[in-house]
């Protein structure tokens, strides 16, 4: 079964936390990773790379740099 | 036909190193490029580098670095019957550097041959070595890592000119009755030969920055587990982990998986940069110089670089 948004929301919450240090509580759908969580494109890499695992989802490159916010990623995921 | 018999073991009985005098800073980088101190600590780590003189070559550095394991190790140039130089920032396509080092350091008429892995080529050319010990084609080998990057760099392109440098370090190889290296775990993955390449003889290196990062937090963590299980060593056990110096987030990273907690862990880039085949035995070698790895201690040394190739192997520190 699919995952909802509130548990995409949380298991990405908690990877962020432990890549970057940043309070889970913090990863809120609208927020900007690099503008607003100040993550820069490489810890996006790990992030992609746990959320892979994670989801079973492929997330490439050149489709991460599309990924702006919080929910960019989780409609990634859920598409 | 007959086979010889070789060593029952091989170990390293000595590091040496050597880094030109010129040390050049992120702020001197910034001057010319548009970068900043602030942008290269964050993403690569390093706080400054050593860049060697128009007139030093890559084969200067490893003459150095080699006198020095040399001389550290008791052996003198007539114990050697084999030098083997890792780089792939040689001028000249032939001679190879081995035959010019061993000559400049008296060592006479050795096998002699380079080997180009690129960053991961030092812990290639340790295999070999052991190997050959091992199987006794030879008795002590010199091995060199070194590199003069500097002259493979598009100074304006700013997305490599500030992560490459210049150094060498060197190990020697000699026979043992009990084992001091471990068994190489090394592989390879040429569908990414793009990544990192230099195209020719009037290009510079140019790499996907991305795609490297992806691939070194990833794919890498496997094979240093693998050298260490082929050695019957747990993570636990290494009082030193030594990976490529490439970028300070990607050792972190591997260092993380790994979980060895008892192994201080090479941070060498912040002060040398990225000297590729150079990395590793240059950062040992400080290391045991500056008295933070004790002798017999085991270390787990992981290359890895453009090909893409990688290899590692713990070894027993000298
Ligand atoms: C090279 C590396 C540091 C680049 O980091 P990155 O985060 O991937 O950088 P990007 O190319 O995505 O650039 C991010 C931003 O920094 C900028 N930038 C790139 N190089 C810069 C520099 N030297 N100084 C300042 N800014 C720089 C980019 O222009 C980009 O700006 P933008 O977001 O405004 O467009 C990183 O990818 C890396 O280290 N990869 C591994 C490479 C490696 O280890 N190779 C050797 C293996 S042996």
């Amino acid at each position: 079964m699919a995952k909802s948004e509130q548990e995409i929301l949380e298991s990405l919450g908690k990877i962020i936390n432990e890549i970057t240090g940043i309070p889970a509580a913090d990863v809120t759908p609208e927020k900007n990773f690099v503008d607003e969580l100040d993550i820069d494109s490489l810890s996006m890499v790990e992030i992609a790379v746990a959320a892979q695992d994670e989801f079973d989802v492929e997330i490439p490159d050149d489709q991460l740099k599309n990924l702006k916010t919080v929910k960019d990623v989780i409609n990634f995921i859920q598409a | 036909m007959r086979i010889t018999q070789g060593a029952p073991g091989a170990r390293v009985l000595a590091f040496g190193h050597y880094q030109p005098a010129n040390v050049v800073t992120n702020d001197e980088l910034a001057k010319t490029i548009d970068t900043s101190d602030e942008w290269i600590r964050s993403r690569v780590g390093i706080v400054e580098r050593r860049l060697a003189s128009a007139g030093e070559t890559e084969i200067d550095l490893a003459v150095q670095a080699g006198g020095k394991a040399m001389a550290t190790s008791g052996l003198s140039a007539d114990d050697f019957d084999l030098v083997i130089v890792a780089t792939c920032t040689m001028e000249t396509q032939i001679p190879n550097a081995a035959a010019q080092v061993a000559d400049r350091l008296g060592i006479q008429a050795p096998g002699a041959f380079d080997v180009n892995a690129a960053c991961a080529g030092f812990c290639y050319a340790l295999a070999a070595a052991n190997d050959a010990v091992r199987a006794g084609s030879a008795t002590n080998v010199l091995v060199v890592g070194t590199e003069k990057f500097s002259n493979w760099l598009d100074w304006t392109d700013r997305s490599t000119a500030v992560i490459f440098a210049d150094g060498a370090g060197a190990a020697v190889v000699g026979a043992s009755d009990t084992p001091g290296i471990g068994p190489v775990a090394w592989g390879s993955a040429g569908d990414k030969s793009d990544a990192i390449i230099i195209r020719g003889r009037d290009s510079f290196l140019q790499q996907e920055g991305q795609t490297v990062f992806r691939w070194a937090t990833t794919a890498l963590y496997p094979a240093a587990l693998a050298a260490c299980e082929r050695a019957g060593v747990d993570p636990s056990e290494l009082s030193a982990f030594v990976p490529h110096q490439a970028n300070l987030r990607i050792i972190e990273a591997i260092a993380r998986k790994l979980g060895a907690e008892k192994a201080v862990v090479a941070r060498d880039i912040v002060h040398a940069g990225n000297t590729s085949a150079a990395s590793i035995p240059l950062a040992l070698s400080r290391m045991i110089e500056r008295g933070e790895v004790e002798s017999g201690g085991l270390a787990l040394l992981f290359g890895f670089g453009a090909g893409l190739t990688y290899a590692g192997q713990v070894i027993e520190i000298p």
